[in-house]
């Protein structure tokens, strides 16, 4: 299998063209390998989960917290319905044509990547000034969490740290996202130059092959890898033990239940005033 | 312009005698198999290497993919059929005369006693880009060359791009499209599928690969002309730069009915300005039921034109294409050319 594919530039120099779509199919079935591996895991394993009782006690003991909890303000979930409905137009414009399925589709993806790319702007600026900016974030102060996670998962009683407001897999997928959709946006843009949009004089000697060569391979490598991730992401977001997060990128809150079994109030504070911020 | 360097490089030569055996051997060799009709088109590719097949499949020996034949009241002409047969056979020059004058139209005699109505709809864009071997969109690549700044894009496309502006070169295409012919395509996995002339042609924003709807081991087996437009008022007008012999700068094809002077019903098409032949349905709306006369013509001439957008070089196919339509709805004698 190849990776990359190149071509010869009216110079007769080597030069990059886009990655081998080969690398797509790898990306689908790395995604659908991981599903049914950890799908698999959590039928057979024994991981732990908070036992009932245990839940039943913490909820009487913060009986003063309210009912619904505030995960997700209107903003925050706004942003992620657009995000994803303009993550799967670019997905479908850019991967059914290669698999086959073959209509136009260059203007609608464009279109969708400035919609992805706007909703991304947005995000920025109301996560930096509306939301708690870091506790989306993963860092070696979340090494303890790790431990204690992956120790429940293989079945061990831990009293170790929960998550803050967002479990660590949901953190680490997002900073994976952050990095894709950054490298998918960006190399897209610049892109744009080459084709006819309203916005800009098409310019295809903005860089020089070679550069114009990384540019595709990068926007094609996050994009193939986007195709992962995504599955991933529906994986999870389906899975019925998983369904509550779900449910409150739609309603905007959790239960309480939910919250003190899922999460470490030290961590996740939530006064009984509901003035949180989500 | 790609250079003729010396004796093409090896490949296989397969001479079926049969659609069957042809297949056969486009399927054992996939993507590595180039189809040989008249082999004007393909001799110039392989010569300059710029394609490299294993296997070349020549249809010359097939018997039941030439001639014509009389089938529902209309045509069917065999895809190996020469564009001179074409020419001479009386029911094309009775019936469909449109077909007769695109077909005379293209290139020379010696070609045409040599090229074949099926090559002819299925060659290549003569984007000299492409065809220099460079990785254009069109060739697997990620730009296209003719639309830059500095490029040279006379020749090239005024509507319908989409990364690539390369034309569709043929000359029989319009007329077909015109005639609402039907292409016979036998499928590489088997089977046989009948689409419209229209449909035949593929633009960029489709697949930016290829210029028709045929598959790797598929093969055009014939096109039915339908006895529909058979003899109905027809035009046909290529524009080029030599009048012996030349690729259509911009063409026109047309088959009408009228009643008086009104027109009952029309097919319009034009070639040279986008990658596949352009049927203007808008037009055919707007004309019809209204009066065969000038004021019609230019307002339909107007419409066809909108969403041009020419290159640096080649903005005269806009009033060229303009007046072409106007001439084919109006008719020659009372049309006059504006710029």
């Amino acid at each position: 299998m190849d990776f990359l594919t190149w071509g010869r530039n009216p110079w007769d120099q080597p030069i990059l063209t886009h990655i081998s779509w080969d690398l797509l199919w790898a990306s689908f079935f790395a995604g659908i390998v991981f599903l049914v591996a950890h799908a698999s895991y959590m039928v057979f394993s024994a991981h732990r989960k908070r036992h009932a009782a245990e839940t039943d006690a913490m909820e009487a003991a913060r009986a003063d917290l309210p009912e619904r909890i505030p995960r997700h303000s209107a903003a925050a979930r706004l942003f992620h319905w657009v995000m994803a409905s303009a993550m799967f137009t670019l997905l479908i414009t850019a991967f059914l044509p290669i698999a086959g399925i073959r209509f136009p589709w260059v203007t609608w993806h464009w279109i969708a990547g400035l919609v992805l790319t706007g909703s991304i702007v947005f995000h920025i600026v109301h996560a930096t000034f509306w939301l708690d900016f870091w506790s989306i974030w993963v860092g070696p102060r979340d090494l303890p969490e790790l431990k204690a996670e992956v120790l429940r998962e293989l079945g061990h009683e831990v009293p170790g740290p929960r998550p803050g407001k967002y479990p660590l897999g949901n953190r680490l997928y997002h900073l994976a996202i952050v990095v894709v959709a950054l490298a998918v946006v960006a190399s897209g843009l610049f892109m744009m130059v080459r084709i006819r949009t309203p916005f800009f004089t098409r310019n295809p000697y903005l860089f020089t092959d070679a550069t114009w060569g990384v540019t595709y391979v990068l926007h094609g490598l996050a994009g193939v890898a986007l195709v992962g991730l995504v599955i991933a992401h529906v994986y999870f977001a389906v899975r019925p033990d998983k369904w509550w997060i779900t449910k409150s990128m739609i309603l905007g809150w959790i239960t309480r239940r939910q919250y003190l079994e899922h999460h470490d109030p030290d961590r996740w504070a939530i006064s009984s005033s509901r003035h949180e911020r989500t | 312009m790609a250079v003729i360097r010396d004796v093409m490089p090896a490949f296989e030569l397969f001479q079926p005698t049969s659609i069957e055996d042809a297949q056969a051997v486009l399927n054992r060799y996939g993507t590595d198999a180039w189809v040989l009709a008249g082999g004007l088109d393909s001799l110039d590719w392989l010569k300059d290497r710029i394609k490299r097949p294993q296997a070349v499949v020549d249809l010359g020996a097939i018997a039941e993919l030439k001639g014509v034949r009389e089938r529902d009241g209309g045509l069917e002409i065999g895809a190996m059929t020469t564009l001179t047969e074409v020419v001479r056979h009386p029911s094309v020059g009775e019936r469909y005369s449109i077909l007769l004058e695109a077909a005379e139209a293209a290139a020379s005699p010696q070609i045409r006693n040599q090229g074949t109505i099926g090559g002819n709809v299925s060659q290549d864009t003569r984007c000299w880009y492409y065809r220099a071997g460079w990785p254009c969109y069109r060739a697997g690549g990620n730009i296209c060359y003719a639309d830059t700044p500095d490029a040279i894009n006379r020749e090239h496309a005024i509507l319908g791009a989409d990364r690539c502006v390369a034309v569709n070169p043929s000359d029989t295409a319009p007329a077909l499209i015109a005639l609402d012919a039907q292409m016979v395509v036998r499928r590489a996995g088997g089977g046989e599928r009948i689409v419209s002339a229209e449909d035949y042609f593929v633009g960029p924003a489709i697949d930016i690969t290829r210029m028709t709807m045929l598959e790797p081991g598929d093969l055009l087996t014939a096109i039915r002309l339908p006895a529909t437009w058979a003899g109905a008022q027809f035009y046909f007008e290529k524009i080029r730069d030599r009048q012996v012999w030349d690729f259509a700068l911009v063409s026109v094809a047309s088959a009408m009915r009228t009643t008086g002077s009104t027109i009952d019903r029309i097919r319009i098409v034009v070639n040279g300005v986008a990658a596949r032949p352009l049927r203007l349905a808008a037009v055919e709306a707007l004309v019809q039921g209204r009066p065969r006369n000038e004021g019609t013509a230019v307002v339909a001439a107007n419409l066809a034109i909108e969403g041009a957008q020419p290159l640096r070089f080649n903005a005269y196919k806009v009033p060229l294409m303009r007046n072409l339509v106007k001439r084919a709805i109006r008719g020659v004698e009372a049309t006059t050319w504006t710029s």
